[in-house]
């Protein structure tokens, strides 16, 4: 079941001026699997995201969206970035950030709708953020904003979720409840790909895991490469996770 | 001269009508595309331009040799856009800041242009005089060709930002995710930093090279303190503009001709400090307010709640217990008794005080809303 490939990277190097951010990086994601990116701070995590949807220009190496240029198949992918990256005063509703999602099918010129809307509010109430729909984003807490930024990724409904680091400052409460949500998405035969912090919880929340530090050190199934062995490879220190499987 | 009369003037008076007329669409205009530099993090951009578009003006007088303010500002337009395009370019290609690079092109532009004017003086020309009022801007020198240009660009301006509203709106808050939607993000950047570009050089006849920034910055700084709404913002933006220019052309036609452009963006910075102040949701005052409200009802709260947790302790909830035993706690003080009494809440009688079982009711409510509220 676990054989059609979503994502396929070949060659991808990345450089910021001279220092290689990524290097030649190979990697084939299954279709349907919920994939954790690993690696230390300045691993490159966020940088693989962005290189994959074309938001960073790579020196080299291509990504295929199911066997075709990312470029063409835009509608198929949907972003969740990092939540410190914008700013939270702006002046807009959640519900209007959450229609956000809806433009790129819309296109240029195009105004939302009805529909739109519907969409919308249905994403809302999925992430439980629906009674926020007209708090003004500034006055939401943390979590609730990245909640809402799930909301607006969920709208796009897409085939494949790349999201960068979704529980960074969230409460317990919401991480489960994003967790559930992403394991929703993958039940529903989507592809889930996020930056992960938490070694401790790759085991519970993934199934899927890809081990980064500018190259990659290793990609699969959680169940067989999420050891001491690879974590030591990757953070360069002597790594001991109680793996729990 | 009162109110009434000048009113009258304004509508009889040819030169009066222009110049109020003109400073009012241009301040409509730099409030509604100042929004956009100040959600875009682009306020000082404009301060470069602005000063970028100096020596624009006088290689146009050099190249033609005489007056002519329709040539000036298309040399002030290229000059600016050149300035903005190093700033890029530094940014994009060294490891230099975007303030450091802002600062080199403001000074470099703005000294070259300076150099310029002074050359410019000292040639046997008499054509060359008042130049130098490009500095600080003259609105008495708006002609009603001027107006009708600023009248053009504001429509054409005003059109292009509703039929691309949704995309500009989704860039200034995510710029990186509009690309992953398929935008194209570096023509709607240059989209709005042309028409930002294009607002300053008009205003540089009226208000000038120093101060123009202002007129681009305080209207949308102040309108951003009165909603929450994008599009709100950006009419009040355009409202407090175009006020500033009636109203700063008022006091100077008023008192002496004071210069217009320094009296119109003081006026626009009376609108800064007033929003700042008291518009009700994030101004200075209710925030100051709702802070002293929020401390008081929470020291009334634990004051309450002290005294329930000792109430409690009795069969009989309202017995008296002495005041005395509160000086242990910090929450009390004399003011917060008597509001605690007012409310019905508990009764003091000489140096004892009781609870009565509204106050007990509430206490516990209190308590359970406290406890129910932490478990969230």
């Amino acid at each position: 079941m676990k054989n059609k490939i979503a994502v396929q990277i070949d060659d991808l190097t990345v450089a910021y001026n001279y220092k290689p951010v990524l290097w030649d990086i190979d990697l084939a994601i299954p279709e349907g699997v919920l994939m954790a990116i690993v690696g230390p701070n300045g691993a490159g995590k966020s940088t693989l995201i962005k290189s994959i949807l074309d938001i960073i220009k790579p020196i080299a190496g291509s990504v295929q969206i199911y066997g075709k240029p990312y470029k063409k198949q835009r509608s198929l992918v949907a972003y969740v970035p990092q939540k410190g990256s914008v700013d939270w005063d702006f002046p807009t509703t959640a519900l209007d950030v959450v229609m956000m999602g809806t433009y790129g099918s819309l296109g240029w010129i195009k105004r939302p709708g009805q529909k739109e809307k519907k969409a919308a509010l249905e994403a809302l109430e999925k992430v439980g953020m629906l009674a926020f729909k007209n708090r003004q984003i500034s006055q939401l807490s943390g979590g609730q904003q990245q909640r809402i930024f799930l909301a607006r990724a969920l709208v796009q409904n897409a085939a494949i979720y790349f999201m960068d680091e979704p529980f960074q400052g969230v409460d317990a409460t919401t991480e489960k409840a994003i967790i559930n949500i992403l394991k929703e998405l993958r039940k529903a035969g989507k592809t889930v790909i996020v930056v992960h912090h938490d070694l401790q919880t790759v085991p519970e929340y993934f199934d899927w895991v890809t081990f980064l530090n500018v190259k990659k050190i290793a990609t699969g199934p959680v169940k067989d490469i999420f050891n001491d062995d690879n974590l030591t490879k990757t953070y360069g220190i002597n790594y001991k996770v109680s793996v729990q499987q | 001269m009162n109110l009434q009369e000048y009113i009258d003037l304004v509508f009889t008076d040819y030169t009066l009508r222009t110049i109020t007329l003109g400073t009012a669409v241009l301040g409509a205009i730099c409030g509604m595309l100042g929004s956009f530099a100040v959600l875009r993090k682009q306020s000082l951009l404009g301060d470069a331009i602005s000063h970028a578009a100096l020596p624009g003006i006088a290689i146009a007088f050099l190249l033609i040799g005489t007056k002519n303010s329709s040539v000036f500002l298309l040399g002030a337009l290229i000059s600016g856009l050149i300035g903005t395009f190093w700033i890029r370019g530094i940014i994009k290609n060294t490891h230099l800041k975007s303030d450091t690079a802002l600062g080199l092109i403001l000074s470099l532009f703005f000294g070259f242009g300076m150099l310029l004017l002074t050359y410019i003086q000292k040639l046997p020309n008499a054509n060359q005089a008042g130049l130098e009022s490009y500095l600080f801007g003259q609105a008495a020198t708006l002609l009603e060709s001027d107006v009708w240009l600023m009248v053009v660009v504001t429509s054409i301006s005003l059109c292009i930002l509703l039929l691309f509203w949704k995309e500009l709106k989704l860039l200034l808050f995510d710029a990186d995710y509009t690309k992953t939607l398929g935008f194209n993000t570096r023509f709607l950047d240059i989209l709005i930093t042309s028409f930002i570009v294009i607002a300053i050089v008009l205003g540089l006849q009226t208000v000038g090279v120093v101060l123009m920034s202002a007129m681009l910055l305080a209207p949308a700084a102040a309108a951003r303190q009165w909603t929450n709404s994008l599009s709100i913002m950006v009419i009040l933006a355009a409202i407090f503009g175009a006020l500033s220019g009636v109203v700063g052309t008022a006091i100077s036609a008023s008192y002496n001709n004071l210069s217009t452009g320094p009296v119109i963006v003081l006026v626009a910075g009376v609108f800064v400090l007033f929003s700042f102040i008291f518009s009700p949701g994030r101004g200075l005052l209710f925030r100051e307010i709702r802070f002293r409200k929020n401390r008081n009802d929470l020291q009334l709260h634990k004051t309450l709640s002290f005294m329930y947790n000792i109430a409690k302790t009795h069969e009989d909830i309202t017995h008296p217990h002495a005041i005395k035993i509160l000086n242990n706690f910090q929450g009390f003080t004399r003011k917060s008794l008597q509001k605690l009494e007012d409310k019905d809440y508990i009764k003091v009688e000489g140096t004892m005080w009781s609870m009565t079982k509204s106050g007990y009711q509430a206490a516990a409510n209190l308590y359970n809303q406290l406890t129910n509220n932490e478990d969230e």
